[in-house]
């Protein structure tokens, strides 16, 4: 007796659904492609070309993110300071942004005719020139650098504080810091947060083509586009389909490869206190770092915020019905990414067999958003008007592509609570349900409410992978500021673009803060 | 509980919207742009129902290749119609689907600047592909060949994701054939960059972006007329301008296949016809009647459009050397 995991079986059970819910809901589209196509097909030339485009620029952008999201992190754990909670969460935004209205705001700030060219002109330096591979890094990092840079905080934070007092009391210096505390947080998170961000630039087109500069910069979601749209080569599309899954597979074999899960000991769930060794040169570099990142992130989210405000009291009713949808929408999804997470946690802690469930469980991340919604397509109609269920389809696809990344934070956190509290619940003879409640729950909080957050704003923030499917006067938020982009009305989409950034930030904001109430002092 | 709730919610919906067995009901398949509020399609739809006793059911998805694209998944089995939306550089592949059937009106009256002869698809608006730009723009090139030799930077849709896009391809595969190449090489130092579709491309555009945008010459009515903004021309190029034709067809296995053909000869009449211009920025296909400010308007010295099968034919081989050409 005495298995400590063991109040996780029936959650674990539901895991394994989820995770067979996750294959089928990608894989099976991506077969229902290929069937309805007789085959899969052949690639041509110019998509092997994709292919090595999307691997270079995926590879470069993951590298790039990581690695400034690593001095980030690391400063925003070292320092405190006013407003610090609500800069964290606004650095958060541009990940929650509609690709086309993040670009937007970048280019208002690095484009030929952004802020910072005007201010080159000024000085009499040349205007900026960002489209190519830069721009698409550029906007790689932009996009992702707020999600590298939390998915790497949540490591440092599950360092007890008695630990860090230890290392205080010991007179821990900085390197000392580094070997004990920092490299092996890094080795754990640095691979799962690589292998995210690796993922989703995978499936990255119009960033990639609008700042690629043209077909340079062409990848395989585009090439799927392609066969889809205008080839309707199901048999190509199906095969580019294939591709993506082995490119997803190799990353989640990496993960597990590099990543090493360590106990990080146990504690008494306190607050991290000060970090010891900082010397005065390293808190500046620490407040230069925020600064600058502050600056990189927030410029762009400000300015697309002030052209927006004006337009909010003339945006037409179907707006804000349709931001009242997406809310909806986004708290259902949120729902059920957080519920299927914990439930695919518990069994990934207790029966350790990643490799394969992380590979699973990053699926929703590597099939082509185009792939899911058209082979959905051909296998729910025969049963009921997709039309009708495009708005559960999406909220049901939205939590997959939200499930990896709530089981970065949630995974670990769950594993460190069945090691810490797991022997007293066993010897307290604590019955499951109480054991959940009492010793567990309580632990996973921050993760939960952040995870749930970053579900919640995702979905709301996602023109969906239903494009085939007919929304009518059901439309959510970004399709209808897609629908005034696409018909002149640039002022209006401007407006409605606010009204997305606020709704995704205060869906955010509101349950990452629900997750950090449970911080004990 | 919210979800469900709200999952019944929408079925009820639905069902709610398929209850009324005994009024015929007219589906028709459209691009998203259509059917917003501000958008052609629910002033057409209450004309329409005005005279039909029936009713006429939007369903939009994405653009015109996305409909055409729904419609092959669906096959014979499909709920729509007449598919309303497509252009030219689509009908090809559309008439070779065997899923529409002839329209069976004869239409005096058409518009377009060039004769219309086709007995499946029937246009109900066009516009002349242009270079828009800023009214200040200090030099406005009058061809290809000027715009390629000035340092003059523009915003393209890219021929693989954008039909606008692909509109750009036959224009310069119809007005320079063999020579195509050249003119891409020549543009490729223009061009500051692809978006996937219009929308990206007109918003770089109005941010500064670039000094031009592949749109139409009627984009600037819309700031004239919708903003008061006299400050958007499109450039009239010597080669003409190519045609984007958007056209409708009846849907083969069509269950009120009477009712399909009213809408099509309704179209063509003023309860369509004169909503168009100012909702879907386009010229009319059967009708004279013009906002007041389309007069402003730039008009090319004649109209260049490849036949259908010519376009579908030619567009791979102009897809390769166009991106070739922008590779380099």
């Amino acid at each position: 007796m005495g298995d400590i995991t063991q109040p996780l079986i029936p959650m674990a059970r539901a895991g394994h659904a989820v995770l067979g819910g996750v294959a089928l809901l990608t894989l099976g589209p991506l077969l229902a492609v290929a069937l309805t196509a007789g085959g899969v097909g052949g690639l041509r030339a110019a998509d092997w070309g994709a292919i090595r485009f999307t691997l270079l620029q995926a590879l470069l952008s993951a590298g790039l993110s990581v690695g400034l999201a690593i001095p980030v992190a690391r400063a925003l754990v070292r320092r405190h300071f006013p407003l610090r909670a609500i800069f964290v969460t606004l650095l958060g935004a541009p990940f929650l942004l509609p690709v086309i209205v993040a670009v937007m705001g970048l280019l208002a700030v690095f484009g030929r005719a952004g802020i910072l060219s005007d201010a080159l002109a000024f000085l009499g330096l040349p205007r900026l020139e960002i489209f190519g591979l830069e721009g698409v890094l550029l906007a790689h990092v932009f996009l992702n650098l707020p999600l590298a840079v939390r998915l790497l905080l949540a490591g440092w934070q599950r360092i007890p504080a008695e630990r860090m007092r230890l290392a205080s009391a010991l007179g821990f210096g900085r390197r000392a810091m580094w070997l004990h505390f920092e490299l092996p947080l890094l080795r754990e998170t640095v691979p799962g947060a690589f292998a995210a961000i690796f993922l989703i630039c995978t499936t990255s087109f119009a960033v990639a083509l609008i700042l690629g500069g043209g077909p340079r910069a062409t990848t395989v979601e585009l090439a799927i586009f392609q066969a889809f749209r205008f080839d309707f080569d199901l048999g190509r599309a199906a095969a580019l389909g294939v591709a993506q899954v082995g490119i997803c597979l190799v990353a989640g074999l990496a993960v597990t490869r590099f990543a090493l899960l360590r106990d990080m000991g146990t504690g008494l769930d306190r607050r991290l206190t000060d970090w010891p060794g900082l010397g005065m040169a390293a808190r500046i570099a620490d407040a230069v770092v925020i600064a600058l990142v502050a600056l990189f992130l927030l410029a762009p989210i400000s300015i697309l915020a002030a052209r927006g405000l004006p337009e909010l009291w003339n945006l037409p009713p179907s707006v804000w019905q349709a931001a009242l949808r997406s809310l909806v929408l986004a708290l259902a999804s949120a729902v059920l990414a957080v519920a299927s997470a914990l439930a695919v946690a518990a069994m990934m802690v207790s029966r350790p067999t990643r490799a394969l469930a992380d590979g699973v469980a990053f699926l929703g991340l590597a099939v082509s958003p185009l792939v899911i919604g058209t082979g959905l397509f051909v296998i729910l109609r025969p049963w009921v008007s997709p039309d009708a269920v495009a708005l559960p389809v999406t909220g049901l696809v939205n939590a997959l592509v939200s499930l990896p990344f709530i089981l970065r934070g949630l995974r670990p956190a769950l594993a460190d609570a069945v090691q810490s509290q797991g022997r007293l619940a066993v010897s307290l003879g604590l019955s499951r349900f109480e054991t959940w409640r009492l010793a567990i729950l309580p632990r996973l909080r921050r993760a939960m409410g952040f995870g749930a957050g970053l579900a919640a704003a995702l979905s709301a923030g996602d023109l969906g992978v239903v494009a085939l499917f007919a929304l009518g006067d059901r439309a959510t938020l970004p399709l209808e500021m897609y629908r005034l982009l696409g018909t002149y009305r640039t002022d209006a989409a401007a407006g409605a673009a606010l009204l997305l950034m606020a709704l995704s930030l205060g869906l955010f904001w509101a349950f990452d803060r629900w997750g950090r109430s449970g911080d004990r002092a | 509980m919210r979800p469900f709730t709200f999952a019944a919610g929408i079925f009820a919906l639905a069902f709610a919207q398929a209850g009324h067995a005994d009024t015929p009901v007219l589906t028709i398949y459209t691009y998203e742009s259509f059917v917003p509020d501000w958008g052609p399609g629910p002033v057409i739809e209450a004309n329409f129902e005005d005279n039909c006793d029936c009713d006429l059911q939007w369903v939009a998805a994405g653009d015109g290749a996305a409909l055409l694209a729904r419609l092959r998944l669906e096959g014979n089995s499909t709920e729509a119609d007449i598919v309303l939306g497509l252009d030219t550089n689509l009908t090809a592949a559309a008439l070779e689907t065997g899923l529409f059937a002839p329209h069976g009106i004869s239409p005096d009256g058409l518009t377009l600047p060039l004769a219309w002869d086709d007995a499946t698809f029937l246009p109900y608006d066009w516009g002349y592909f242009a270079f828009v730009h800023r009214a200040d723009l200090p030099f406005v090139p009058g061809s290809f060949t000027e715009l390629a030799a000035s340092d003059l930077s523009i915003v393209i849709q890219d021929p693989r994701s954008s039909t606008p896009g692909l509109g750009l391809l036959m224009w310069v595969e119809a007005a320079y054939g063999d020579a195509a190449a050249g003119i891409w090489d020549g543009l490729s130092d223009n061009i500051a960059t692809v978006t996937p579709g219009w929308s990206e491309a007109y918003g770089l555009f109005l941010e500064g972006e670039a000094d031009m945008v592949l749109s139409y010459t009627t984009s600037p009515a819309y700031h004239l007329i919708a903003e008061d903004d006299p400050g958007f021309d499109s450039a009239t190029f010597a080669e003409g301008h190519y045609l984007q034709v958007e056209v409708a067809g009846i849907v083969a296995s069509t269950d009120v296949p009477d009712l399909a053909q009213d809408f099509m000869a309704f179209m063509l009449t003023s309860g369509f016809q004169d909503v168009i211009p100012t909702t879907n920025w386009m010229y009319p296909a059967a009708s004279d009647n013009l906002p007041e400010g389309f007069e402003t308007l730039a008009a090319p010295p004649s109209a260049l459009l490849l036949p259908a099968d010519d376009a579908a034919a030619r567009r791979d081989a102009a897809i390769d050397t166009w991106a070739t050409s922008l590779s380099r």
